[in-house]
C-alpha cells in the first residue's frame, strides 16, 4: 500500500480519536464518580452542536463579524449543554443514587431517548447543513489535501482541553475532592465536601468538552441530526471502556486507539463495517482485559 | 490427633500488589470442635476466609479437606461452588442475602446442589420433580425452625429485623449440608441478649449438627465462651494459636491488639 | 401542596426549562432558505406543563419516600392485594372463561387491521416474556435482544428461500438457531460484569444488524427478503384474512404456551437460582451454584422466544429488511419489560398490550411514542422500579412434618 495512504488514515484516525476523546472524558469522570453509564452523554454533545447550529443561523443576520459569531455560538452552546447536563443529573440520575446500577442504567437509557425524540421532534429529523465555524488557516495550504483546518483545530482542542482538564483534577481543590468522591463517596461527605455540587461539577466538566466536541465534529462534518449523539456516545464510551473506565489518560488512550481502529480497518478492509470493528475490538478487549488498557485492576470486593 | 484434621491450610498467601494480605498463614479446624480466628481489623480474616472459600485464587499455599469417611483432598484453586459441593459453607460479614427472596426460599436456594431437576423437569413438572419441591420446601422449613425463624418464612429477607437476617444466612448456609461452616463475625451488630441466643445457637450447631466451625469475630466474651481453639492473625500472619486460656494471656496478642505500650 | 414555597418552587423550576428549552423549543432555522421559525407558543406549552409536572414530581417524590418509611400501600398494590378475592375458584372460573370467549371471537368480528395489531402485540407479549427471563429473573440487562429476533426471521426467510422449507418446520428451526446463537455470543460475554454486559450485548446487536446490511450474498442486505409464505394448514386454501386469522391463533397458542412455561420455570429450582443470581452472584457462587451455566440457561432460553417471535413476525410480514432490527426495536422490549414489572408475567402481558396497541390506535400518539416511551423509562425507574404489577414471590405453605 501507498504510504501517503497510510498517513492520510492515520490522520483520519487522529481526528476521530480526538472526538472520542472529548466524548468519552465525559462518560470516564461520571463513571468514575457514580459508578454510571450516562447514556444520554452522547445527547448533550448533539444538543451542543444544535444549539450552535440555531444561534450561528440567527447571529448571521444580523450581520456580526464571523469570528464572532463562531465564539458567541460555542460559548452559548457550552453553557447550553452544561445547563441540560445537570438538569438531567437533577432530575434523572439524583433520585437513584442509592438504587441498583441496573435501575439507573435505565433511566439514562430513557433519558437519551427523550432527548433524542425532544429535539426530532421540535426541529426536524433531517439533515441540517451545518456552517463552518471554523476558518481555513493560510499555512495549511499545503497539506489541506489530506489534512485541513478544522483537524488541525479538532486535535490542538483536544489537547489543549486534555491539559487543562488534567491539571485542573491534579492540583486543583475541587479537583481533589471529585477524586475524594471517585473512591469513597460516604467518606468524603463525611469529611465536608458537598457530594451534589461535585457530582454537578462532573457533568458540567463532560457536557462542556462533549459540547465542544459536537461542534467540532459538526463542522468538520458540516451537517448534523438529531440521531448523531447516540452513536457517537456508544463509540466513545468503548473507546472510555478500551482505556479502561474512571481512567482520564485512559480515555484519551482508548478514544485514539479506537480512532485508528476504525480509521485503518475502514480503509484497508471495508468500509460498510466500520461500526463493526470498534465494537468488535470493545468484545475483544472486555474479554480479554476487562480493566482496559490502563485500568487497574480491582478484584470485586466481597 | 492428625486425623481428626478436617481443614487444614497450609502456608497460605493471599497478595494485592504488594500488599500481603495473608502471609504464609497456617490453620487447622479439627472435627467437632469450633475454631476462633480473631485478630484486628484489616488483619486479613475475612481474606483468609475468601481464599478457602474459592473466591479469591491464593497466590501460594495449600488447602486440604478431609471430609467424614472419605480421603484427604486438596480444594485450593477450585471454583467456589466446587467448593460448597464438597462441603464447606459459609456466611458473610456484611449480610449478602437474596435481599427479594422470601426467607424461605433463601433456605431453598441454598439447597440448590441437592436437587436434581433441570429445564425439562421444570416445564413438564412430573412426580418426581413435584415430590423433590415438596421436600425442599419440607427440608427448608425445618432448617428454618432449627434457627428458630418460622415466623418470618414469607417474608422477603430484606425486610427481615437485623439480627433475624444474620441468623438467616447461617440457616442459608445451613442448607448446602456442609460439613465445615465458616461464620464471618455472627455477632456484628447484634445486641447482647441476641449474641447470648447465638452462643447456644452455635453450640447446638456443633453438637447436634455435627459441624466443625471456623469462625471470625470481634466480640471476645463469645469467642472464649465457646471456641475450643483460638488463632490469632495479624498483619497476615498467624501469631499465636491456642486454647482460650492460653491466648487471654498471650503477651503477642495483647500487644497485637492493644499496642506496645499496654500493661495488662 | 399548593403552599407558596411550593409555588415558587416550581415557577422557578419552570423559568429554568423555559430558558433551557429555548433556542430548541423555540427558534426553528432552515438553512438552506435561510428562514427563522419562531414558535413562541411553544414556550408557553413547555411553561404550562413544567410548572405543574414539577408539582407532581415534588409531590410523588415526598411520597414515594414516605411509602418507603412506612411501607404504605400505593393504589396499584392494593388492587395486587385484591388478587385474593381473583383467586376464589369461581371467579376463576369465570374469568378465564370469559378471556376464553373473548380471545375466540375477536377475529370473528374484527377487521384484519386490528387482527394484525393484535398479532403484533402477542408477539411483542412473547417477546417480553423471553427478555424478562433474561433481565427480569436473571438480572442480565441484554440490550442486543433484537438480534436473536433476527435470527429467528432470517432464519425462516433464508431457509425458505433456498430450500423451500415450511413454516411448520421452520418454526422450531429458527428456535433453535436462536438459541444456539444465544449460547454462542452468551459463553464469552456472560462473565462480565452487570453494565459492560449491557453494552457488548448492545455491540453484539449493533454487529448483527450491520452484517445483515452489508452482507448481500447472504442476506440481500438492506432491501431485505420479500415473498415469505404465510403459513399454512394441511394445504388448505385461504384468502389473506383466514391466513391473517390463522397466523392470530398460532400466535395465541404459542403466547399459551409461553406463559405457561415462563410460569413453570420462574418456581423450579432453576427460577430461584436465576432470582439469587440477581440478588447477589457471589452468595449464589457460595451456594454451590454454578453462576456461569445459570446465566447461559438464563441466556439461551431468553434466546429461544425471541428466535419463535422471529419467524412469527417474518410469516406474519411476509417481508423483513434489517431496519426491523435496530436497537430501538431492543429497547422497545426491555420497556416492556421495566414497565410490566421485571420479573411479573402478567404486567408484561399488560405493558406490551398498552404500548403496542396505543401508539397504533392513537395515530397521534405514535408521532410521540419514542419521547414518551423514554420518559416512562426514567419515570417507571424513579417512581415504581417494581413496574406496574409488583413481582410477588410466591408464598409457600408448610404441610406439617412427613414421616
Amino acid at each position: 500500500m501507498k504510504f501517503s495512504y497510510f498517513i492520510e488514515l492515520f490522520l483520519s484516525g487522529l481526528t476521530k480519536g480526538s472526538i472520542y476523546a472529548l466524548l468519552s472524558l465525559g462518560y470516564t469522570m461520571v463513571y468514575g464518580i457514580i459508578q454510571l453509564i450516562n447514556f444520554a452523554h452522547g445527547e448533550i454533545y448533539m444538543i451542543g452542536a444544535f444549539t450552535a447550529l440555531i444561534i450561528t443561523t440567527i447571529l448571521a443576520y444580523t450581520g456580526m463579524n464571523a469570528l464572532a459569531i463562531a465564539f458567541l455560538a460555542i460559548f452559548l452552546a457550552i453553557l447550553y449543554s452544561a445547563g441540560y447536563a445537570v438538569t438531567m443529573e437533577r432530575i434523572a440520575y439524583k433520585p437513584l443514587r442509592n438504587s441498583t446500577r441496573l435501575s439507573a442504567l435505565i433511566s439514562a437509557i430513557g433519558m437519551s431517548i427523550f432527548l433524542q425524540n425532544y429535539v426530532r421532534l421540535l426541529q426536524t429529523s433531517d439533515f441540517l447543513r451545518f456552517p463552518p465555524l471554523i476558518p481555513e488557516f493560510g499555512f495549511m495550504r499545503y497539506v489541506e489535501h489530506i489534512f485541513t483546518s478544522t483537524q488541525l483545530v479538532i486535535f490542538v482542542s483536544t489537547c489543549v482541553i486534555m491539559i487543562i482538564l488534567t491539571i485542573f483534577i491534579k492540583f486543583s481543590k475541587t479537583g481533589k475532592a471529585m477524586r475524594a468522591v471517585a473512591q469513597d463517596r460516604v467518606m468524603a461527605m463525611l469529611s465536608g465536601i458537598n457530594i451534589n455540587r461535585i457530582i454537578s461539577v462532573t457533568f458540567i466538566f463532560g457536557s462542556v468538552t462533549a459540547a465542544v466536541g459536537g461542534i467540532l465534529i459538526s463542522s468538520y462534518n458540516a451537517q448534523i441530526n438529531f440521531n448523531i449523539g447516540f452513536m457517537a456516545g456508544i463509540k466513545a464510551f468503548v473507546a472510555a471502556v478500551l482505556g479502561g473506565i474512571g481512567s482520564i489518560p485512559g480515555a484519551v488512550l482508548g478514544s485514539f486507539v479506537l480512532g485508528w481502529t476504525e480509521s485503518f480497518g475502514t480503509g484497508y478492509i471495508s468500509s460498510d463495517y466500520e461500526d463493526v470493528f470498534a465494537f468488535l475490538f470493545l468484545i475483544l478487549i472486555l474479554i480479554f482485559k476487562p480493566e482496559g488498557l490502563l485500568g487497574r485492576s480491582t478484584k470485586q470486593k466481597v | 490427633m492428625k486425623e481428626n484434621t478436617v481443614l487444614e491450610v497450609r502456608d497460605l498467601s493471599m497478595h494485592f500488589g504488594g500488599l500481603y494480605a495473608v502471609d504464609k498463614a497456617n490453620l487447622s479446624v479439627k472435627k467437632d470442635e469450633i475454631t476462633a480466628l480473631i485478630g484486628p481489623n484489616g488483619a486479613g480474616k475475612t481474606t483468609f476466609f475468601n481464599c478457602v472459600t474459592g473466591l479469591y485464587t491464593p497466590t501460594t499455599g495449600k488447602i486440604f479437606i478431609t471430609p467424614q469417611g472419605k480421603k484427604r483432598e486438596e480444594i485450593d484453586s477450585l471454583k467456589p461452588h466446587k467448593i460448597t459441593n464438597k462441603g464447606i459453607a459459609r456466611t458473610f460479614q456484611n449480610i449478602r442475602l437474596f435481599q427479594n427472596m422470601t426467607a424461605l426460599e433463601n433456605v431453598m436456594a441454598g439447597r440448590h446442589r441437592l436437587l436434581k431437576a433441570g429445564i425439562l423437569h421444570a416445564i413438564l413438572r412430573d412426580k418426581k420433580t413435584k415430590e423433590e419441591e415438596e421436600k425442599v420446601v419440607h427440608d427448608s422449613y425445618e432448617i428454618l425452625e432449627k434457627i428458630g425463624l418460622t415466623k418470618y418464612i414469607n417474608e422477603l429477607a430484606k425486610n427481615l429485623p437485623y439480627g433475624a437476617q444474620r441468623r438467616l444466612e447461617i440457616a442459608r448456609a445451613l442448607a448446602t449440608d456442609p460439613f465445615i461452616l465458616l461464620l464471618d463475625e455472627p455477632a456484628a451488630g447484634m445486641n447482647p441478649n441476641e449474641t447470648r441466643e447465638l452462643d447456644n445457637l452455635i453450640l447446638r450447631l456443633k453438637e447436634d449438627e455435627k459441624l466443625s466451625i471456623l469462625l471470625i469475630e470481634h466480640d471476645m466474651s463469645l469467642v472464649m465462651r465457646i471456641s475450643d481453639r483460638i488463632y490469632v492473625m495479624d498483619y497476615g500472619k498467624i501469631i499465636a494459636e491456642g486454647k482460650p486460656e492460653q491466648i487471654r494471656h498471650d503477651p503477642l496478642v495483647i500487644k497485637a491488639y492493644l499496642g506496645e505500650n499496654y500493661n495488662v | 401542596m399548593f403552599s407558596i414555597k411550593n409555588m415558587t418552587k416550581a415557577f422557578f423550576i419552570s423559568l429554568w426549562i423555559m430558558i433551557l428549552t429555548f433556542p430548541l423549543a423555540v427558534i426553528k432555522v432552515n438553512t438552506i432558505d435561510k428562514t427563522v421559525n419562531w414558535r413562541w407558543f411553544n414556550l408557553i406549552y413547555i411553561g404550562i406543563i413544567t410548572f405543574i409536572t414539577a408539582f407532581l414530581w415534588d409531590y410523588f417524590l415526598k411520597r414515594n419516600k414516605e411509602d418507603n418509611d412506612r411501607k404504605k400501600k400505593s393504589f396499584l398494590n392494593i388492587i395486587a392485594d385484591k388478587k385474593k378475592y381473583f383467586n376464589r375458584p369461581e371467579f376463576k372460573t369465570l374469568f378465564y372463561g370469559a378471556l376464553f370467549v373473548v380471545i375466540m371471537v375477536f377475529p370473528f368480528v374484527s377487521g384484519l387491521y386490528q387482527i394484525n395489531v393484535m398479532t403484533t402485540a402477542l408477539i411483542y407479549v412473547m417477546l417480553g416474556l423471553g427478555l424478562n427471563i433474561v433481565v427480569g429473573l436473571g438480572g442480565l440487562l441484554n440490550l442486543g435482544y433484537v438480534a436473536f429476533y433476527a435470527v429467528g426471521a432470517y432464519s425462516y426467510a433464508l431457509l425458505n428461500k433456498h430450500f423451500g422449507i415450511n413454516f411448520w418446520i421452520a418454526l422450531p428451526i429458527g428456535a433453535l438457531f436462536s438459541m444456539l446463537f444465544g449460547l454462542i455470543i452468551g459463553f464469552p460475554v456472560l462473565r462480565l460484569r452487570g453494565d459492560y454486559l449491557a453494552i457488548v450485548t448492545l455491540a453484539f446487536g449493533e454487529i448483527v444488524r450491520i452484517v445483515l446490511e452489508n452482507w448481500n450474498e447472504f442476506s440481500f442486505g438492506p432491501s431485505g427478503i420479500s415473498g415469505i409464505p404465510r403459513p399454512g394448514l394441511f394445504g388448505l386454501k385461504m384468502n389473506l384474512m383466514q391466513n391473517s386469522i390463522l397466523i392470530y391463533f398460532i400466535m395465541i397458542v404459542l403466547t399459551a404456551i409461553t406463559v405457561f412455561v415462563v410460569n413453570r420455570l420462574e418456581n423450579s429450582r432453576l427460577g430461584r437460582t436465576w432470582v439469587a443470581m440477581r440478588e447477589d452472584e457471589i452468595a449464589c457462587q457460595t451456594m454451590g451454584i454454578n453462576v456461569t451455566k445459570a446465566k447461559l440457561t438464563a441466556f439461551a432460553l431468553g434466546a429461544l422466544w425471541a428466535g419463535l417471535a422471529g419467524v412469527m413476525f417474518a410469516a406474519k410480514t411476509t417481508f423483513i429488511n434489517p431496519a426491523s432490527f435496530t436497537i430501538w426495536e431492543s429497547i422497545i422490549i426491555l420497556c416492556i419489560v421495566v414497565l410490566g414489572g421485571m420479573g411479573s408475567i402478567l404486567g408484561v402481558i399488560i405493558a406490551s398490550f398498552i404500548l403496542i396497541i396505543l401508539p397504533e390506535s392513537l395515530r397521534f400518539f405514535s408521532d410521540y411514542r419514542m419521547l414518551v416511551f423514554g420518559a416512562i423509562l426514567v419515570v417507571m425507574m424513579i417512581f415504581r422500579p417494581g413496574g406496574i404489577i409488583n413481582a410477588k414471590r410466591k408464598v409457600y405453605q408448610y404441610k406439617g412434618k412427613k414421616d
